[in-house]
């Protein structure tokens, strides 16, 4: 017969180490997450201290004023902004998606597909400066000038490959009992793709491509030499066209006051237009 | 034994990669007859089963070697439509698995995604196959609702209203009452007593009573290979083979 062990749980000094300990952790979690928050309040604070005085009615309709003159807006720039995303977007989106269903529904677990994804991971994580080298090359030589096409261009190629991967990490999240089901009602596997699996996945993509959307619309580095910038209205996709990021780089880099201001405004209304774009789609994608 | 085969498998292997999970497997489905698989977990029924309608190809790594008669045509020859083999051999799975949509629209989506176009049709087919589906007087006032927030008993005879709608010949079913509660058990069993007069029923199970209940014809695998199959009377009462007696007697798996 074996002696009974003794268990000797919950001892006084044990008990209090273990209480501290938590709490130390508490506190350094909290600290960390606090440090988050620090620049982040930071950015905005100074965004709308140094920018609101220079935000008025103008500023949105207005075209920018030459060197001297005071007031003008970046009206071209919102305009021009929206154009080349929903034309990145336009060609990005379909791109992204049906790719993404290709390497997840179509073609799981192919050498092509590893490829694809390699592909999308390398890009990821090219600098975005590149990227407008690659458009420069591509499309601003080849047209002979600068142009919206060639900025939408550099933005599809850096869109794309973010859209791939946010899609393909929802459509993983649709269970595959839900597949099977489809293919067992003698379903073709684009059938199941369109009829059950983007539906399922439809608000998860929804979120990926609008935050895809917002982070190419800060971009500036992959527009300086593509979209270039225009101090005029523009609507043609063939001429250069302005942005709101490289009006922001313009007119901060600029020795002027008077475009510093405007530079803080410009950069508010970014941060405040990606915001407003997260925000709805996060409400929206939350009642579901 | 006069009754007419439905499905003959001959010499049936299923590999998963380098793995063989099915072993040389030959055996007779006998039309409008339910016959019940068992064995023990990883025996390979359940794969048997999937290669009925060829529902391993969506598995990149399987591989199936051998024939599978449907009719005395071979649905793994290679000009075969495998759409049209799934749609003749229907399949119910062992977690009920509704597509987030409604009632309606789960029963309706195998006619929608084969073509049938008109509402009426589509109309009586779902009331017909939720009828047989002995689930119509529960959810006829909420045909509309999400599938999802049926119960579970009502999700898994949903899942065969969807495959009876487009009226196969031959219902395999993958353990379809082993997530239930007994009652729910009950009626599903019920169900596919009512069933074999118009299907050719294959059902997987774990449950040995279940599989006496149901079945005219159990066949026993382990291992991968099909030990014996005969009538379920005579397998549980007399069987051929000691690992048959062994098994169903509890003394192992």
């Amino acid at each position: 017969m074996s002696t009974p062990i003794k268990l000797e749980l919950g001892g006084a000094a044990s008990g209090s180490l273990r209480r501290m300990q938590n709490r130390m952790f508490l506190c350094l979690t909290g600290a960390a997450a606090l440090t988050l928050l620090v620049p982040l309040f930071g950015i905005l604070g100074y965004l709308v201290t140094r920018g609101i005085g220079a935000i008025n009615l103008d500023f949105f309709i207005s075209l920018p004023k030459p060197v001297g003159e005071t007031g003008g807006g970046v009206a071209n720039a919102i305009v021009g902004s929206l154009m080349v995303i929903v034309m990145a977007g336009a060609a990005a989106i379909p791109c992204g998606v049906l790719a993404s269903v290709y390497i997840c529904e179509f073609a799981p677990g192919s050498r092509f597909s590893s490829i694809i994804r390699f592909v999308c991971d390398m890009l990821n994580s090219t600098p975005s400066i590149i990227l407008g080298i690659f458009a420069y090359g591509m499309v601003v030589l080849r047209m002979g000038h600068f142009s919206a096409l060639a900025g939408a261009f550099a933005l599809f190629v850096m869109m794309t490959p973010v859209v791939v991967r946010a899609t393909e990490e929802i459509l993983r999240t649709v269970p595959n009992s839900i597949r099977e089901a489809s293919v067992g009602l003698g379903g073709t596997r684009w059938q199941t793709v369109w009829h059950v699996v983007l539906p399922a996945a439809r608000s998860g993509i929804v979120t990926g491509v609008f935050l895809a959307l917002a982070r190419v619309g800060g971009e500036t580095a992959p527009l300086l030499f593509t979209a270039f910038g225009n101090q005029f209205w523009n609507l043609d996709p063939r001429q250069p066209i302005n942005t709101l990021p490289v009006q922001i780089y313009k007119f901060a880099t600029s020795p002027y006051a008077d475009w510093h201001r405007q530079a803080w405004a410009a950069a508010l209304l970014l941060v405040i237009m990606i915001a407003v774009i997260s925000s709805t789609v996060r409400a929206l994608t939350a009642r579901r | 034994m006069t009754d007419q085969s439905k499905i003959s498998a001959q010499d049936l292997s299923i590999f998963y990669g380098a793995n063989r999970a099915v072993k040389n497997v030959s055996m007779e489905i006998r039309e409008n007859r339910v016959t019940a698989l068992i064995g023990p977990s990883g025996c390979g029924k359940s794969t048997f089963l999937r290669a009925l309608n060829r529902m391993n190809d969506i598995i990149p790594s399987v591989r199936a070697e051998g024939r599978v008669f449907l009719d005395g045509q071979d649905i793994y020859a290679p000009r075969v439509d495998v759409i049209d083999v799934r749609r003749r051999v229907g399949m119910v799975f062992q977690k009920s698995n509704p597509f987030p949509k409604s009632i309606f629209e789960n029963v309706a989506y195998g006619l929608r995604i084969n073509g049938v176009r008109s509402r009426k049709v589509i109309e009586q087919q779902v009331e017909k196959s939720l009828r047989g589906a002995a689930l119509w007087d529960e959810v006829k006032d909420r045909l509309q609702t999400s599938a999802l927030a049926m119960s579970g008993g009502q999700q898994q005879r949903l899942c065969i209203a969807r495959a009876l709608a487009i009226e196969p010949e031959v219902l395999l079913m993958d353990e379809p009452a082993s997530a239930l509660d007994p009652i729910a058990t009950q009626k599903i069993e019920e169900l596919i007593h009512d069933l074999k007069r118009d299907y050719t029923i294959v059902i997987v199970t774990h449950n040995m009573q279940q599989a006496a209940r149901v079945s005219d014809f159990t066949g026993f695998f382990l291992m991968g290979e099909l030990i014996e199959v005969d009538e379920t009377g005579t397998i549980f009462t007399k069987p051929t083979r000691k690992q048959t007696e062994d098994y169903i007697t509890g003394r192992f798996g």
